[in-house]
């Protein structure tokens, strides 16, 4: 059944405070992690990753190399484990359906006119459609900022809930594009609105938007996952999307999750990375810790 | 092939531990008194052991001063200000007092380890906030030195002579910067006595202070317990009294001097309020209780202790508050992951102890958080009452404790009302998102800092001090430097 609006029970009108979300998340940054805990973090980060390709020159060959690469990070280190899922445009899921065969590594597919979602709601759910018809697990739509920045919070939780309707068995994730958004209070409405309207995840941001998943950003997403959990119960994921990069701004995240919501978030049912270039830095130090020696990124495949 | 070593991580994610380094720093064993730039044996010939709080081990002996010996620091800091520093000109003042301030920010983590050992306060925050704060104060004090005249403009600004200061266990090296700076920078000399639990930060200041050269006297430190301070207070060749301390010892040190040409200046005790409205951010009003009363384990003058929330957020503000309090780490305070330290000494933590069970006597309703704490040292839960009223003693007494009491509040005008109900007026928090609330709160508040959407947020260019039984005079900014101007 597709959900309604009911403004009086899903915005929590909570308002945010900037300087105040900045120190709380310096004191994240502070937390040390060190030996056996690091291996662990940077472990559950590779297997938290949604290796991404979203390009417009993007070919099968590019698709089906990161495929293999997805569970394959490096296999000169035995115990790794594989990435989360990847994530393409619905025109590669079923190259990726093909390159992945019967493995774990689940496959997103963004949707809904990604990535600025200025269309039709006709053609975004013929979209999603398609996508999840090709065999996608997951999908990645974006919700619908000029209506958003308008005021037409409605139109907003009709489209998520629509979409989550047309995803059928594939989780959603609901990408607000937090860049787009410019305040925390926007953030936090908007989290609100997609969370109510049936998101499994809520994702800041597209890639191709700065800032994307600042830190300030994703501890306001987080807590406003947090508030829904100590209401109805219920678990809603979170995808911080675009700019990390380096293992230490990982396993920053990683220390804020479990700090947040505890660590029953700590899994890839729950916890997502998407990025392209985190996974190699986050073997390098791997490797590092193994071996004592930081290794030239040439001993890493770019896939 | 299709590899499948997808983990599932439903082994919990932990902190391993991560023990700051105590192998860089030089403590000695027995520590003398450091008088005239030199380290002089007590003429008492008494000493008295430093424990570490988290470990109940001794750092070292500290000799204890007695009143010949409080002469004696008395009459080198006189003439080191007759002789020498009154002669200086502000801008080489300024210059020993820069020079200071570098050789702290050099030996930095040294003066952190060594206050988290002494003091049993986490090392995230005597790293991050106690040793730069207090090299801050320096920094900023340093300044002043040769601008005395802009400070206070138609005066002719002029040292009051040789100043006794007296400071608390709960900030040790910042207490003795927020005293030693300003009155440098003035023109005066100093006697120092740092509290009997945690002089050690103080005495590796002592050799900071002669290792740059400062003129032998102008500052001397002395160490020892209540007596020692007496007898500074009631020298008679002292012209002006810094305190920081309990009410208690305030009032005495008043009457002491009542009737003497001593100046002084006293920072005491609090009970301060932290209001949170209905419209707050909320999340960051939760972290803002949560720096307000934990922090330094509560050993904060200015603790927000009394927390009053707007009765229709007040279930939602606790629920979270208490959420919060589970992911603090309670613990050894070098650890760099540890949020709350050990209490300050045996004692303290038994009044925290006599205070909570005054406060469950009384039928409030008491929540701590469930985390573990170690079996040796001296450690407590953090704490909060609710179902808590005005004539409760745990909302009228200062705990210094991590002890939170919660009161709910209706109106403006009734919080108000009970914010000022309290003999005390060192600080006060405001959480709205509503600007002309928080000028309207500001204004009638009778507490010396009032803090709008943050709490405990210290800087040296900013004044601080008490209305009523709080205390008087100012520190930090212009202000403290009045403190030592004739």
């Amino acid at each position: 059944m597709i959900k309604t609006f009911d403004p009086n029970n899903m915005l929590s009108k909570i308002t945010v405070d900037k300087v105040g979300v900045e120190e709380r998340v310096a004191r994240f940054q502070t937390r040390s992690i060190k030996n056996e805990s690091k291996l662990q973090g940077l472990k559950m980060v590779l297997n938290m990753i949604d290796l991404t390709t979203l390009e417009g020159k993007d070919t099968p060959g590019k698709v089906q190399q990161m495929c293999y690469k997805a569970q394959h990070l490096h296999d000169v280190q035995p115990d790794l484990p594989t990435v989360a899922a990847v994530c393409v445009y619905p025109s590669m899921v079923s190259v990726a359906r093909k390159a992945l065969g019967n493995s774990s590594v689940k496959i997103a597919s963004v949707s809904t006119a990604f990535p600025s979602g200025q269309s039709t709601r006709e053609i975004k759910i013929s979209d999603t459609k398609f996508a999840v018809d090709q065999g996608a697990d997951e999908i990645d739509m974006v919700i619908s900022r000029g209506k958003f920045l308008a005021g037409e919070y409605a139109f907003v939780f009709d489209e998520i809930a629509a979409i989550k309707e047309a995803c059928g068995k594939a989780r959603l994730k609901v990408i607000l594009e937090t860049g787009e958004l410019s305040t925390l209070d926007n953030v936090r409405l908007a989290s609100d609105i997609a969370i109510h309207a049936g998101a499994d995840f809520i994702k800041t941001s597209t890639g191709k938007i700065q800032p994307a998943a600042t830190m300030q950003v994703t501890y306001t997403m987080l807590m406003a996952i947090k508030d829904y959990y100590d209401k109805t119960g219920i678990m809603v994921g979170m995808k911080p999307a675009g700019g990390i990069s380096t293992s230490k701004l990982a396993l920053h995240n990683l220390v804020m999750v479990k700090e947040v919501l505890g660590n029953a978030w700590l899994t890839n049912e729950w916890f997502r990375f998407g990025a392209s270039s985190l996974a190699n830095d986050v073997l390098m130090q791997i490797m590092k810790s193994t071996t004592g020696l930081y290794q030239s990124s040439d001993y890493f495949s770019i896939d | 092939m299709a590899k499948n070593t997808s983990t599932k991580n439903t082994a919990e994610w932990n902190y391993a531990a991560s023990p700051e380094s105590t192998s860089h720093i030089r403590l000695e064993k027995k520590y003398q008194l450091f008088i005239n730039n030199e380290w002089v044996s007590p003429s008492s010939k008494k000493y008295f052991p430093s424990t570490n709080p988290a470990s109940e081990e001794v750092l070292a002996e500290i000799a204890w001063a007695n009143d010949v010996d409080v002469d004696k620091a008395v009459k080198a800091a006189r003439k080191a200000y007759q002789e020498v520093w009154s002669k200086l000109s502000g801008a080489e003042r300024g210059k020993y007092i820069y020079r200071i301030a570098r050789m702290m920010q050099e030996r930095a983590r040294e003066f952190a380890v060594i206050e988290s050992l002494d003091c049993g306060k986490p090392i995230r925050e005597s790293r991050d906030v106690d040793v730069p704060l207090a090299c801050n104060h320096f920094f900023y004090y340093a300044g002043w030195a040769d601008k005395l005249e802009y400070a206070m403009p138609h005066k002719k600004p002029e040292a009051l002579g040789v100043a006794g200061q007296i400071i608390p266990w709960n900030f040790p090296l910042l207490m003795a910067a927020w005293k030693i700076a300003p009155a440098l920078a003035a023109g005066n000399t100093v006697v120092l006595k740092p509290a009997e639990t945690t002089s050690l930060t103080a005495l590796k200041l002592a050799e900071i202070i002669k290792d740059s050269g400062l003129p032998p006297g102008v500052v001397n430190i002395v160490t020892g317990y209540g007596d020692t301070g007496a007898a500074i207070v009631n020298h008679p060749d002292i012209d002006k009294i810094a305190f920081t301390g309990s009410t208690n010892v305030g009032k005495i040190i008043q009457r002491a001097i009542a009737g003497t040409h001593k100046k002084s200046t006293l920072e005491l005790g609090g009970k301060s309020a932290n209001i949170i409205f209905d419209d707050a951010p909320i999340d960051q009003a939760v972290e803002g209780i949560v720096n307000g009363i934990f922090f330094n384990q509560g050993h904060v003058c200015c603790a927000g202790s009394r927390l009053f929330v707007q009765e229709n957020i007040a279930e939602r503000v606790i629920h979270k508050l208490k959420s919060r309090m589970e992911s603090l780490y309670v613990g050894d305070p070098l650890d760099k992951n540890t949020d709350i330290g050990a209490i300050n000494s045996k004692e303290q933590l038994e009044t925290i102890e006599k205070y909570i069970r005054i406060g469950k006597e009384e039928g409030a309703e008491i929540y701590q958080s469930q985390c573990a704490i170690p079996s040796k040292g001296y450690f407590c839960r953090p704490t909060l009452f609710t179902g808590v009223s005005q004539s409760h003693v745990i909302a009228q007494e200062e705990i210094f404790g991590p002890v939170l009491t919660i009161q709910t509040f209706r109106t403006v005008d009734e919080v108000i009302q009970k914010a000022n109900n309290t003999p005390y007026g060192l600080a006060a928090g405001v959480w709205t998102d509503k600007g002309s609330r928080i000028f309207n709160l500001t204004t009638k508040l009778r507490a010396g800092v009032v803090w709008a959407n943050t709490y405990n947020k210290f800087d040296p260019v900013s004044p601080f001090g008490g209305y009523k039984e709080s205390g008087f005079g100012r520190e930090g900014g212009v202000h403290g430097l009045g403190a030592y101007l004739k």
